[in-house]
């Protein structure tokens, strides 16, 4: 029934790929991937591969964090270049110090593997972006 | 518990599988929030942040009013932007505690209540709506949960915002007040943090918010939230709230959210 589990989607974020699915009826793009599309409900959907490109829309600093993650670090929503928003973590070498000029800014998706969760029944593989120059490379 | 434990149960609010492991907060869920509604209305962020201080300090000062909040002192603007920072742009005194506490209300038919008690307090309109985890929500400084259940509870009260005299919503931080004050239709988009600036969500204002304090003040036992909002506004309706009375309060709501704004429940009461 799933045309792309969890399990799946991790996978490929741990080769730097963003899979999702794409709506055979409406055309939008699901992402992270679910049973229904995330306009119209449809489940008439297909495996799409996504450019992993977009731009921060919001973020925070969490200077105060949960059991067995390490303050501080930053967390951001990114759109992506095909239309979705992403949450994410942002590689910024100096998490303190971002300010709301990160708005706007390009970004480009990488991976992180998160396997110190408590409460989770294995670990968890989330997108984590970075910054990119003017001619698209990440720093 | 300790700080990181409650920030680990609290954060399971999230999406399981596509959130909670960025090690995203509740209060980070928020900040977000503010940032995105900076950004979207083109307020400098100081402006901001002076504006939701002051949403924190009117709750503490309603607060002090009510013998049942967990604060009752008042603080200042300049107390709430020296607090330590939680995540940006929230600080400590953005937040509302994490509380115990219990609250119960006795539901009953018209014709039983009339007859048990002198000051009945009738339900006129109730409305909930559900909304999608963050990232699908995209621009969340306007919650499609929200929007659906209050115009739900509007409509079956047969009543338009100008109506409300008395609020009580759901202020887990300052920022959430703002946004929930225009989603409920008081303000226009845009709008909520000036008008808390010109006092006008405080007793005596155009539409007070929070008289009991709110989450911020009068504190948040998760569970027991939106009954005691329930209670604090049948309380108003029947004038026996003492020196944080509204005066000839007659219809009065609650707004209560979980999650990142993945439900709302709004109610409508009356005399």
């Amino acid at each position: 029934m799933y045309k792309l589990t969890h399990v799946q989607y991790f996978e490929a974020l741990k080769e730097n790929i963003l899979k999702g699915l794409k709506c055979l009826d409406c055309g939008t793009i699901t992402v992270p991937p679910k049973a229904t599309c995330d306009e119209c409900g449809s489940t008439n959907q297909e495996v799409t591969q996504l450019s992993g490109e977009g731009a921060i829309r919001t973020f925070t600093v969490i200077r105060v964090a949960p059991e067995g993650f390490k303050a501080p670090y930053v967390v951001v929503l990114a759109q992506l270049r095909e239309g979705p928003w992403l949450t994410g973590l942002l590689d910024a070498p100096e998490p303190e110090s971002v300010t709301m000029e990160l708005i706007g800014k390009k970004v480009k998706m990488g991976h992180q593997v998160v396997e110190h969760m408590k409460y989770t029944s294995g670990p968890g593989v989330v997108p984590l972006f970075s910054l990119v120059d003017l001619n698209g490379e990440a720093r | 518990m300790g700080t990181s434990q409650v920030a680990s149960a609290l954060a399971m609010i999230e999406d399981s599988l596509y959130e909670e492991f960025t090690g995203l907060t509740f209060p980070g869920v928020f900040a977000m929030l503010a940032h995105q509604y900076a950004d979207k209305y083109s307020i400098p962020l100081p402006v901001l942040k002076e504006r939701m201080a002051r949403v924190a300090v009117k709750n503490h000062y309603h607060g002090t009013m009510n013998p049942l909040a967990q604060f009752q002192k008042e603080i200042t603007v300049e107390k709430v932007l020296n607090s330590p920072m939680v995540c940006d742009p929230l600080q400590v005194l953005d937040c509302c505690p994490i509380s115990d506490g219990a609250a119960a209300v006795v539901l009953a038919s018209r014709e039983i209540a009339e007859k048990k008690v002198a000051k009945p307090i009738k339900v006129l309109g109730v409305g909930q709506g559900n909304g999608r985890p963050l990232s699908r929500q995209k621009d969340f400084t306007v919650m499609r949960a929200r929007l659906f259940s209050s115009s739900q509870a509007y409509k079956m009260a047969g009543i338009e915002p100008r109506h409300v005299d008395v609020v009580e919503l759901h202020d887990c931080f300052t920022i959430a007040e703002i946004v929930a004050s225009e989603c409920l239709g008081f303000f226009e988009f845009g709008k909520g943090s000036l008008a808390a600036e010109l006092g006008e969500t405080r007793l005596g204002g155009g539409i007070p918010i929070n008289p009991s304090g709110g989450l911020k003040s009068k504190g948040h036992p998760v569970g027991a939230t939106g009954c005691a909002q329930v209670y604090e506004i049948a309380k108003q309706l029947r004038e026996e709230c003492g020196p944080r009375q509204v005066e000839g309060a007659r219809i009065g709501m609650t707004d209560t959210l979980g999650g990142t704004g993945t439900v709302v429940v709004n109610i409508i009461l009356g005399r």
